[in-house]
């Protein structure tokens, strides 16, 4: 069963869930409609078909130097052990906007989206622990935004001044 | 650091008392912090704490070119470094569409493999430890062992444990000369140095007592739990990135896939005595073939020309420079590429914005995955499991921080 | 030690001194704290290859108030740079402190929003010690500093 499959299992039960379909080198990305991300996420996992089991990874992206609506995109990264696949799904959240949280299908996205919120300062609707995970508690701002500088210190080489 | 409260009691309910372990704690490997709530010597509850290694990686790498952010990759999981390396040359290779020679993707092989077999000795010798100081000198024939292997990595890379030996298109130089017959002496004591460790270990009564059944994980859970690596395995789940989707070559040798059935602290131990066999023969393998020709591919845009050219042709001296004060400019796209580092799977994920930075570099991590499942894991156990359980899981906090 | 505050100066106070530098500086115990990919070669210069009980230095305290060397080993973020400081507080006088490779001694590569640039922001550091992470050798060669360093300490700067 090939990749373009996935999409239409998941066209069959929502007809208007994907908004857009990308392939790059081998791997397809399906960008999804926010509203319907948690039923998707559902069906990708409980269809045998599909049985995208795990999440392997979830994390943000900040689009705003490439000046893209909206701002943001949640990124999925899943795979199905039984058929030896992979498949990305993204969301776009624009600044303000609520993500919807998708630990009652995988649980451990709990984390990933407080990495999420920690660093891009995105909120989780229905998360059930909404924290700040890597930067202290006290810590302003989300570093991973593109718009939060490097922070980094003017270093002195010791080099003498150039004539 | 550690301090106890008691938390304030309340009407009708067991008293429980707060004690908080690490960040500075001599068995949570590294600055991993724990907040368990006790009843008695019974876990009723943890909430782990992390981020105390939190180093920007991420960020950084954000602001590096392509080349610039392969040296961060070894201050994730410093104790495997080379895989951590693997994973990010390829995923770039993969967004540039290139692909290497042979034989540097043998000696990448040979040389993941080593790394794993000097993290599987580290996690091993300090888990065995923790548990136990009468069998913890075990430790010491660890580390022993992988002093062997460091000085392997010295020999190619000049540093022990942070190489960066691997470059996006190749690798930074060929093996040294008598570098092959090094390592193949290594792999032919090694596994009768295995046998002395598993004789101290594997059937001691106190290892037993201390790990058979404890802090067990399903093959649901850990599926659902995004768990890769030894851990996945040990509870029964047979699959390595290695195996399901193969690269670097790894296609090409014969090894097999430890796996153990109960989930607990013993199979890891298991999974892991195992996995340091299998990758021996890879190893050999990879030594007794490994193929002639260059290491380099064959693009002068991406990789460095030779430094002898840098002489005599103008030509390779604009290539050097363009690539080392600007770098490259992949395409437009993303990627996830994932390897089998020694704690489970590790994805690199790159979108490129056609600069020659990555305009979002993100790793996903074994640790990090591992540290969600801990509470489930200890829960319900006895306090000195704790130790039991971080040991098995193998923690590397530079990687669950990043 | 408090005692020495309390003696005068002269001869038997100068053998004493040496006496006594002499002995805690072939007698540092150092405290375990592991910071990053550093302590990890801390623990092989702890192993059997390097050794570093030759220098009276194997004993790893697991807590700060049995130990008076803190190896301040790896990167610290400004979520541990308080802990880092509470460790030491809590150590007893004497204590020295090991900056022990480049995060620890500057910041390092990481020169970003996360990273302490260097331990001396929060602890009086005595050695640096540069590598990413400094071979064994290394380590033991700035021990052997520090002791240099504790060997020609006076009592009177202790008061
Ligand atoms: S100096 Fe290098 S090896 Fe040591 S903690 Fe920093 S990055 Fe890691």
């Amino acid at each position: 069963m090939s990749q373009s499959h996935v999409a239409e299992i998941i066209r069959e039960a929502f007809p208007d869930a994907i908004l857009q379909e990308e392939s790059f080198r081998d791997e397809t990305t399906l960008l999804l409609r926010r509203e319907d991300l948690v039923a998707v996420g559902r069906l990708l996992r409980d269809d045998p078909r599909l049985a995208f089991s795990m999440l392997k990874d979830c994390c943000g992206a900040d689009y705003l130097t490439l000046g893209r609506r909206p701002r943001f995109a949640i990124v999925y990264q899943l795979y199905s052990l039984s058929h030896n696949r992979s498949l990305r799904l993204m969301v776009g959240v624009d600044e303000g906007e609520t993500a919807p949280s998708v630990t009652g299908v995988w649980p451990n996205a709990n984390w990933y989206e407080r990495e999420v919120y920690d660093m891009f300062g995105i909120p989780f609707a229905d998360h059930p622990d909404l924290r700040r995970i890597l930067m202290p508690d006290d810590f302003a701002g989300h570093p991973l935004r593109k718009d939060f500088p490097l922070g980094n210190e003017p270093v002195d080489h010791g080099l003498p001044p150039r004539s | 650091m550690s301090s106890t409260q008691t938390s304030p009691v309340a009407i009708g309910q067991a008293e429980t008392m707060i004690l908080n372990m690490g960040p500075q704690h001599p068995s949570t490997h590294g600055v991993l912090r724990l907040i368990l709530e006790l009843d008695g010597e019974r876990i009723v509850g943890v909430r782990p704490d992390i981020g105390y290694l939190h180093s920007g990686i991420e960020k950084t790498g954000e602001n590096r070119t392509y080349r610039q952010v392969l040296p961060y990759t070894d201050r994730m999981d410093y104790a495997s470094a080379n895989t951590n390396n693997l994973g990010y040359v390829l995923a770039v290779e993969k967004l540039l569409g290139i692909e290497v020679p042979l034989r540097a993707q043998y000696i990448r092989v040979i040389m993941a493999e080593l790394s794993r077999v000097a993290s599987h000795l580290l996690a091993i010798g300090t888990a065995v430890m923790d548990l136990s100081g009468l069998i913890g000198v075990v430790l010491m024939y660890c580390f022993w062992e992988r002093e062997k292997v460091l000085n392997l990595f010295e020999g190619v890379a000049g540093s022990r444990m942070t190489p960066s030996y691997f470059r996006i298109g190749g690798l930074v130089a060929d093996l040294p000369e008598g570098w092959v017959e090094e390592a193949r002496a290594f792999v032919q004591q090694f596994p009768r140095q295995l046998d002395d460790i598993e004789a101290i270990v594997t059937r001691n009564p106190i290892f037993l007592e201390r790990t058979v059944g404890i802090c067990r994980l399903s093959a649901e859970d850990a599926i659902a739990y995004g768990i890769t690596g030894p851990t996945l395995r040990a509870s029964g789940v047979r699959y390595d990135v290695r195996k399901a989707m193969p690269y670097s070559g790894y296609d090409r040798f014969d090894f097999e896939v430890p796996v153990g059935q109960n989930g607990d602290v013993y199979d890891r131990y298991v999974v892991r005595m195992a996995e340091l066999r299998q990758s021996t023969r890879i190893i050999e393998q990879a030594l007794n073939d490994l193929p002639d020709g260059p290491i380099n591919a064959e693009e002068r845009k991406i990789v460095l020309p030779p430094k002898d050219e840098l002489d005599t042709s103008m030509e390779a001296l604009i290539h050097h420079f363009k690539l080392v004060t600007e770098g490259f400019h992949p395409p437009v796209g993303q990627v996830f590429m994932s390897v089998e580092s020694s704690k489970g799977e590790l994805g690199y994920y790159l979108v490129s914005d056609g600069g020659p930075r990555p305009y979002r570099f993100r790793v996903r991590t074994p640790s990090f995955a591992a540290v969600q499942v801990l509470p489930l894991i200890i829960k319900g156990s006895m306090l000195a499991d704790v130790v039991a359980a971080i040991g098995s899981l193998d923690l590397v906090m530079g990687e669950v921080d990043r | 030690m408090g005692l020495e505050s309390k003696l005068p100066e002269g001869i038997l106070t100068t053998t004493l001194e040496k006496l006594i530098n002499w002995s805690r500086s072939n007698s540092l115990y150092p405290v375990t704290f592991g910071l990053a990919c550093c302590a990890i070669e801390l623990m092989a210069t702890g192993g059997s290859r390097f050794d570093i009980a030759r220098f009276g230095s194997e004993a790893f305290r697991a807590s700060p108030r049995q130990a008076d060397l803190m190896i301040v080993s790896g990167r610290i973020s400004n979520k541990m740079a308080p802990v880092v400081r509470r460790v030491y507080e809590q150590m007893a006088e004497p204590k020295w402190v090991i900056a022990m490779g480049d995060c620890a001694s500057s910041g390092g590569m990481f020169n970003n929003y996360a990273i302490v640039q260097g331990a001396d922001r929060i602890v009086p550091v005595d050695v640096y010690i540069p590598g990413c992470p400094p071979r064994p050798e290394a380590f033991l060669y700035g021990l052997m500093q520090l002791q240099k360093k504790i060997r020609q300490e006076k009592l009177r700067d202790r008061r």
